[in-house]
């Protein structure tokens, strides 16, 4: 089975006050293409770093991290930039959409960073719109939304570079449960079409909904198991 | 490409126009800074225009060849001993000029004599100055023709008694009557009125080389006239005793065909009448050279008022920094947003930099807009202050009293030019603050 992306012995220091704190100290894990993960832990697991790792927002101190059969650690801001806008599909807690910009042109960001925005692209921004139910939203800006609207157009948005994988920092965090269980839905139908979805969540509800969940404590994996 | 940069200005405006007064205010302080630029440039333009025209009344291609009296009488002992003062330019050295540079190279050479004479018709008299001279002249200095002709050269050949008076002198020899046709007297000569002269400005007087003109007092006879009439001794009485002068020419007026000609010609020229006249006894002026001067002079003048403007802009400039640090602090989190979706730090920085240059650019235009208003700000303030303070106003030299501002092309497009370059300047360091924060920390920020 093809994978999306492979961790091998990450490990990742920081330094605080010249002292050394190890947040990663040698995770090793792969996930295959349309796989469903949650990535969960404690507060200080070192989850918030692993996921900075597996976004490509920073550099581990060790290992390697296989993307598309590329080993990303290594590579420099321009080129981690790049792989973001190519690679990585994005959605937050707390949604960050670009205020300023309408719906369609917050899912063409990406898009826009690749420095390939062309006319087929821009409507393909907007079939992606109305497959996340806001068809009708184009052009309203994201204060004119609400918060499971907001992630919607999220979801839309870290779907428009067709990623390697979609990395989910708690998605749910902020939305009631009516509107979690929308979102989750909308996760599985995704997952269900052949989309690689990483969910890094602290609650056991929405971890029970992926088909594989993955535990981390004190910066190692303590289990991997499918649902 | 075009479209990519259509979409960066078209949300940098966006984004400006979130926080309208506090663009509007960043604006304003870049909009005085080049609304100084061109007032000032403009009005030292106004200033050095006025300076040049006077001097190019004197002819950019003319070299001025005239008599001085030698200052140390001392040092020539043979006019001591003699009556007479003998200086001065020569017949000769006119011939002298004229057979010794290369054929082509003067267009026209016009020798004159001037000297203080008393004019009478009837009972009227008018003390005025008394002008030998070729027909060349009235277009020299630019002579007009109120009624009949100027001279001509059958008046000198052979020398005929005519003569035309200037506007001041023919008004008061013939204050009821027409002088065409009438003559008047000087010394024991009659003289046939032929032409007056149209009321002409007297020239200013131009460092300490040349005298101010007034043409409005004169009579102007042939030359040829002039010499076997009057002579060229002027006697004039002074505490009792007489003094005599014996001068040739009092001016020798070149005009060289080739402007680039004539700096080179007035050292020819120099150098060949030193050969003749060791008491330095002559003057050479060369307008040209004025010119240059006043030039000079016109480029500093507009160093010293940008320089002023400069520190007006560089006022501005730190209004726009300021701004564009609080934007890029308050968007702290979209930019960790942008560079989490793939934005490059060169793409922060065009963004950002993108935003400071319309805030200058529209202040810079804005500027120029009212740059415009210089000739009626600078008309209004006159009338205001002479308005509320006459005799403060009345004591201003005229330079400024009659200052009419003019707007040089090259301070517009210099303006916007700088005010893009303001943009760039004061909006780097926002630009790269913004850039080369940690995108991690970035998307946490609230």
């Amino acid at each position: 089975m093809a994978l999306a992306f492979q961790v091998q012995n990450l490990r990742k220091d920081y330094v605080l006050k010249s002292e050394v704190v190890r947040a990663l100290r040698g995770v090793t894990f792969q996930v295959a293409r349309g796989e469903y993960i949650a990535i969960m832990g404690p507060s200080g697991s070192g989850k918030s770093t692993l996921l900075n790792l597996l976004g490509c927002l920073d550099r581990p101190t060790s290992g390697s991290y296989l993307l598309g059969g590329r080993d990303v650690a290594r590579l420099s801001d321009n080129a981690l930039s790049d792989v973001r806008a190519a690679n990585i599909g994005f959605v937050f807690q707390s949604y960050n959409l670009i205020p300023q910009l309408t719906v369609v042109e917050n899912i063409e960001v990406p898009l826009y960073y690749q420095g390939r925005l062309d006319a087929a692209k821009r409507r393909r921004c907007r079939d992606l719109a109305c497959l996340v139910g806001l068809g009708a939203r184009l052009s309203h800006r994201p204060t004119e939304l609400s918060g499971g609207q907001q992630q919607r157009v999220a979801i839309a948005r870290s779907l428009a570079n067709d990623p390697y994988f979609i990395l989910a920092d708690e998605p749910t965090g902020n939305l009631d449960s009516a509107t979690t269980d929308e979102i989750l839905d909308l996760f599985r139908k995704l997952n269900s079409e052949g989309k690689t979805i990483v969910l890094v969540t602290h609650e056991n509800d929405v971890a029970a909904r992926c088909k594989r969940v993955l535990r981390l404590r004190d910066g190692l994996v303590e289990s991997d198991v499918r649902n | 490409m075009i479209r990519s940069i259509f979409i960066t200005l078209r949300s940098a405006i966006y984004s400006l126009l979130l926080h309208k007064l506090r663009t509007g205010l960043a604006v304003v302080g870049i909009l005085i800074g080049i609304m100084a630029v061109i007032w000032l440039v403009a009005m030292g333009q106004g200033v050095s225009h006025q300076a040049q025209k006077q001097i190019e009344d004197l002819g950019a291609r003319n070299i001025i060849v005239r008599s001085v009296k030698p200052s140390d009488q001392g040092s020539a002992a043979a006019s001591t001993r003699s009556f007479f003062l003998e200086y001065g330019l020569l017949r000769d050295d006119y011939r002298r000029i004229i057979s010794n540079l290369p054929t082509g190279v003067i267009e026209q050479a016009v020798p004159i004599r001037e000297m203080r004479k008393e004019f009478r018709r009837g009972e009227h008299t008018v003390e005025g100055r008394l002008v030998g001279c070729s027909p060349e002249y009235a277009s020299l200095n630019n002579l007009r023709m109120a009624r009949g002709r100027f001279l001509e050269d059958r008046d000198g050949r052979p020398p005929n008694n005519v003569c035309v008076l200037a506007a001041t002198t023919a008004a008061k020899l013939f204050p009821l009557e027409d002088a065409i046709g009438k003559s008047i007297q000087i010394d024991r000569d009659f003289y046939l009125v032929i032409g007056q002269t149209a009321e002409r400005d007297p020239t200013a007087a131009i460092g300490g080389s040349l005298d101010s003109q007034d043409y409005n007092l004169d009579v102007y006879i042939p030359l040829e006239t002039q010499r076997w009439r009057i002579g060229d001794m002027v006697f004039t009485s002074r505490s009792g005793s007489r003094e005599g002068e014996i001068v040739q020419l009092s001016q020798i007026t070149l005009t060289i065909s080739d402007k680039d000609q004539v700096y080179e010609t007035a050292a020819v020229i120099r150098g060949l009448l030193e050969k003749y006249h060791p008491r330095q006894d002559f003057g050479v002026v060369v307008p040209q050279e004025l010119l240059r001067q006043a030039k000079l002079i016109e480029m500093m003048f507009n160093l010293l008022l940008v320089i002023i403007a400069g520190i007006s802009l560089v006022v501005g400039g730190i209004g726009i920094m300021n701004i564009m640090l609080a934007t890029v602090t308050e968007r702290t989190r979209e930019i960790g947003i942008r560079r989490a979706l793939g934005a490059r730090r060169q793409a922060i920085i065009q963004q950002f930099l993108a935003e400071s240059i319309v805030l200058t650019s529209v202040g810079g235009l804005l500027g120029v807009g009212c740059g415009f208003l210089v000739g009626p700000a600078v008309r209004t303030a006159r009338e205001l202050a002479l308005h509320l303070f006459p005799d403060m106003v009345s004591a201003l030299p005229s330079v400024i009293m009659e200052l009419e501002p003019r707007i040089a092309w090259w301070s517009i497009a210099a303006s916007l030019f700088i005010s893009i370059g303001v943009g760039v300047v004061f909006g780097i360091y926002p630009a790269l603050r913004a850039a080369y924060m940690d995108p991690i920390e970035a998307l946490r920020h609230e």
